[in-house]
């Protein structure tokens, strides 16, 4: 019993534990789900997964269901976000704890009653359960504002490298204030059309009204909401990652205040998609806010791995300087992933707004929506893997394993987003009569860089569940480590 | 450059290099040499008119099926609509054949005419009314079906359209909005309705099964209809991709060892889902899109529901769009 206990106590009550906990069922969950679409379908797999597992699908209900599973997997990634930004940043315990807590319970009946009941049969119990665990996530971000109220003189800093107002307000903290604050109202512009179609059961996805002329405001703040989110969740986790790196200097007072600033623009932006028409010139503004901010933090930590690596070196070369950049790929990854997110997601969505009458209204909807998908899950596995950067560092892998691991993560996926890219792109260039030789090679390229990917994963959660049933694993390590302790 | 690489491949610490994979330079040859052959192999070009197999379906082309006025379920969220007249549509798609025909006969009476590497007819415009992303369609001639599209099953000797060989019954692609219309016109008939297609694959209110997402019930598995991947005959996903199957096809025949189910819609309409989208008469307010409904070769099977929507302008061409009429 006690060798049960003291490992729960690991998995849910450390951040370690939790972090864990959370990658394992996104891990379970996309392995299990990805075999429903795509390729997997076209192979016939989704039908014995769907009879092996008992799932019920019906028609008619496949957005719905869509859009749950979304919601679940989303909801994980966010709790992990929550547990690393507990971690990292200093509040008080009672905070902490109520917070990990919260989100925790919140996110696993989002997930496992929601999942239940969008592919088990309609258990409606199920159904109040997985709101009821939306609403624990949502009190769980009210906490977390609370805690990380930055005008609390505890969190005052007087570090002149880390920016702070001149009462000693710091900056960065504001900036992680401010993308919890604009993350619990934006729940709003989802929850409350969430409310009104949901109860009807009358869901849609947004990409299939992108077309309509007029659109209710409901459906616009659904549009709004599904882009706001991903982009908070996206600055969350450049916030975190300048944490993690000990991102300070002058670099870091601007960047936390265009950090700060961007975020509330592109929050109002996308708010204001309900009532006007050129929100997206707000969101504009907000989003080259928040980009280069990001890009600060990418000079800095370019810079520093620069430094460190050649520090040894009286006069370093370019190529040991490019050495020394890319010698870890747990820290040179998540930053290099956001650089590449510009190719692959703000370059394209950029281009498709700049040339949309011209291109994108030209091909039928049905592609248009080909290149709305692909663009926002291609961000969204961006942000999972600066994610998995992160974990496999903060596990201590080391030496070839972390190497392979970086490396694994970061070719892997890349060539996945560069497949994706280039398919939604594809009309650009290709016929729909003479598409199919290409369309099988990234087919093939995408599906091998993100299956390899999750290959990867399933390695790294089948080491440290082995770990697990080690007397003296690394998890007595993890199970009182908090995050800030390995800020450097 | 050349001070670089040296700097990188000879001056570099002995150990990183050997445990960092991007330094290893046979893993980086052989990822060089995957990725080469891969691209080579989506480039290799796609012989549109490689031999395909012919089946007599045995459906009759000029055949109608009856729709009675009444109430239907309509859309995804299973909406009461109704449609107050009797109205009939063609039970197949329009083939090639059918097409050939009608542009030999309006050509030579002039109410179609060659316009460089198009064919165009008169349209008489629609009304601007300045919506966003609208774009005007003014009274003129309008393209019908482009004669330079490698995908079109026509040829073209100047004077004459003929089929090519195999496809007399598959149906008419690569085809305009205005080039649908401009058929049914000629015959005096018409685009249907979006709802009048809905009614038509969905069938009445009465009875179990009238929410079917499908023409012929609530599921679908591959020998149901020629949709991507659906492994039919007439597909190649090694180079051609999905092509379309004969009109009809899909009547309970066996072809060749290949089986198939009888997917008739309740009202005994065929290829309501999968092989061609279906362009529709509607045109809406402040938009110059036009809808088309069913699905095709080239779409997964979610996009075969019967609620399911496309949409593109009236100049639009497609191997996977085609049309039937309605009167």
């Amino acid at each position: 019993m006690q060798f049960v206990k003291i490992r729960f106590n690991y998995l849910f009550t450390s951040t370690k534990g939790l972090i864990l906990v959370a990658i394992a069922m996104i891990g379970m969950v996309t392995a299990v789900w990805g075999m429903l679409s795509g390729p997997m379908a076209e192979l016939g797999v989704r039908e014995v997964v769907v009879r092996l597992l008992g799932m019920k699908l019906i028609q008619a209900e496949r957005e719905g269901r869509i859009i749950i599973l979304y919601h679940s997997i989303a909801m994980a990634v966010v709790s992990i976000e929550v547990y690393i930004i507990t971690s990292l940043l200093k509040m008080k315990e009672f905070f902490k704890s109520a917070i990990n807590a919260t989100i925790t319970v919140g996110y696993l009946f989002a997930m496992i009653f929601g999942m239940g009941f969008a592919y088990f049969g309609h258990n409606w119990a199920f159904h109040g359960l997985y709101i009821f665990g939306l609403s624990l996530i949502f009190f769980a971000g009210i906490i977390l504002a609370v805690a990380l109220n930055p005008w609390n003189p505890e969190y005052y800093v007087t570090d002149k490298n880390h920016a702070h107002t001149k009462k000693g307000v710091s900056v960065e903290r504001i900036a992680f204030f401010t993308m919890a604050v604009a993350t619990l109202g934006s729940t709003l512009f989802g929850a409350i059309p969430g409310s009104y179609f949901g109860n009807g059961f009358e869901v849609f996805l947004a990409e299939n009204v992108i077309r309509q002329p007029h659109k209710t405001y409901l459906e616009d703040a659904v549009i709004g909401h599904l882009h706001i989110m991903l982009t908070l969740i996206a600055v969350a986790l450049s916030l975190i990652v300048g944490r993690w790196l000990d991102f300070k200097g002058k670099l870091h007072t601007v960047s936390m205040h265009l950090m700060w600033t961007g975020t509330i623009v592109i929050s109002l932006g996308a708010w204001s998609v309900v009532i006007v028409d050129w929100a997206h010139t707000i969101i504009y503004v907000g989003s080259v806010l928040v980009m280069l901010s990001a890009l600060m933090l990418v000079i800095f930590g370019w810079g520093k791995f620069i430094r460190e690596g050649t520090a040894h070196i009286t006069k370093p070369t370019i190529g040991q300087k490019i050495r020394a950049l890319v010698s870890d790929p747990l820290k040179f990854g998540p930053l290099w992933q956001m650089v590449f997110m510009n190719f692959t997601v703000s370059g394209v969505g950029i281009f498709m707004a700049v040339k949309l009458d011209e291109i994108m209204r030209v091909i039928p909807w049905r592609e248009e929506r080909i290149t709305l998908t692909g663009h926002w899950h291609i961000l969204s596995a961006l942000i999972a893997t600066i994610i998995l950067m992160y974990y496999g560092d903060m596990v201590g892998l080391k030496g070839k394993v972390r190497q392979w691991f970086g490396w694994g993560i970061l070719v892997l996926s890349d060539i996945a987003f560069a497949s994706v890219t280039i398919f939604e792109l594809k009309r650009l260039f290709i016929s729909e009569a003479e598409q199919q030789p290409l369309v099988n090679t990234l087919m093939i390229l995408a599906d091998l860089g993100l299956g390899m990917l999750l290959v990867i994963l399933a390695m790294l959660m089948i080491w440290r569940l082995s770990d697990l049933f080690k007397k003296q694993g690394r998890w007595t390590e993890e199970i009182d480590h908090e995050l800030s302790q390995e800020v450097k | 450059m050349k001070r670089l690489f040296y700097s990188m491949s000879l001056r570099g610490g002995r150990s990183s290099r050997q445990s960092n994979p991007l330094f290893n330079g046979r893993l980086l040859r052989a990822f060089a040499l995957a990725m080469t052959l891969a691209l080579l192999a989506s480039c290799q070009p796609v012989d549109l008119n490689a031999s395909m197999p012919a089946f007599d379906t045995g459906a009759d082309t000029s055949q109608w099926s009856f729709i009675p006025a009444g109430e239907f379920v309509h859309g995804q969220h299973n909406k009461e609509a109704v449609i107050d007249h009797d109205y009939e549509m063609m039970t197949y798609p329009v083939t090639t054949s059918q097409y050939a025909e009608f542009l030999n006969a309006s050509l030579a009476n002039g109410i179609v005419k060659v316009d460089g590497e198009k064919i165009v007819g008169f349209y008489p415009g629609d009304e601007y009314n300045g919506g966003k992303h609208e774009e005007r369609i003014e009274a003129g001639d309008w393209m019908l079906i482009p004669l330079n599209d490698p995908a079109l099953r026509l040829e073209f000797d100047g004077k004459t359209f003929t089929v090519k060989d195999g496809y007399e019954n598959h149906p008419m692609t690569v085809v305009s909005w205005f080039g649908s219309r401009a058929y049914c016109d000629y015959y005096s008939w018409r685009l249907p309705t979006e709802m009048e297609w809905e009614k038509a694959a969905r069938g009445p209110t009465a009875g179990p099964g009238s929410d079917r997402p499908f023409p012929w019930g609530g599921e679908i598995v591959r020998n149901n209809a020629n949709y991507y991947a659906s492994r039919d005959p007439f597909e190649d996903m090694s180079s051609l991709g999905s092509r379309t199957s004969p009109v009809g096809f899909y009547n309970g025949q066996t072809y060749d060892g290949y089986v198939t189910i009888d997917s008739p819609s309740p009202y005994g309409l065929y290829d309501m889902a999968g092989n061609v989208w279906q362009w529709t008469a509607d045109i809406y307010d402040q938009q110059h899109y036009r809808y088309m409904r069913g699905g095709s070769k080239d779409t997964y099977e979610m996009d075969l529901r019967i609620w399911v929507r496309n949409n593109a302008g009236p100049t639009y061409v497609s191997p996977g769009a085609g049309f039937r009429c309605a009167r």
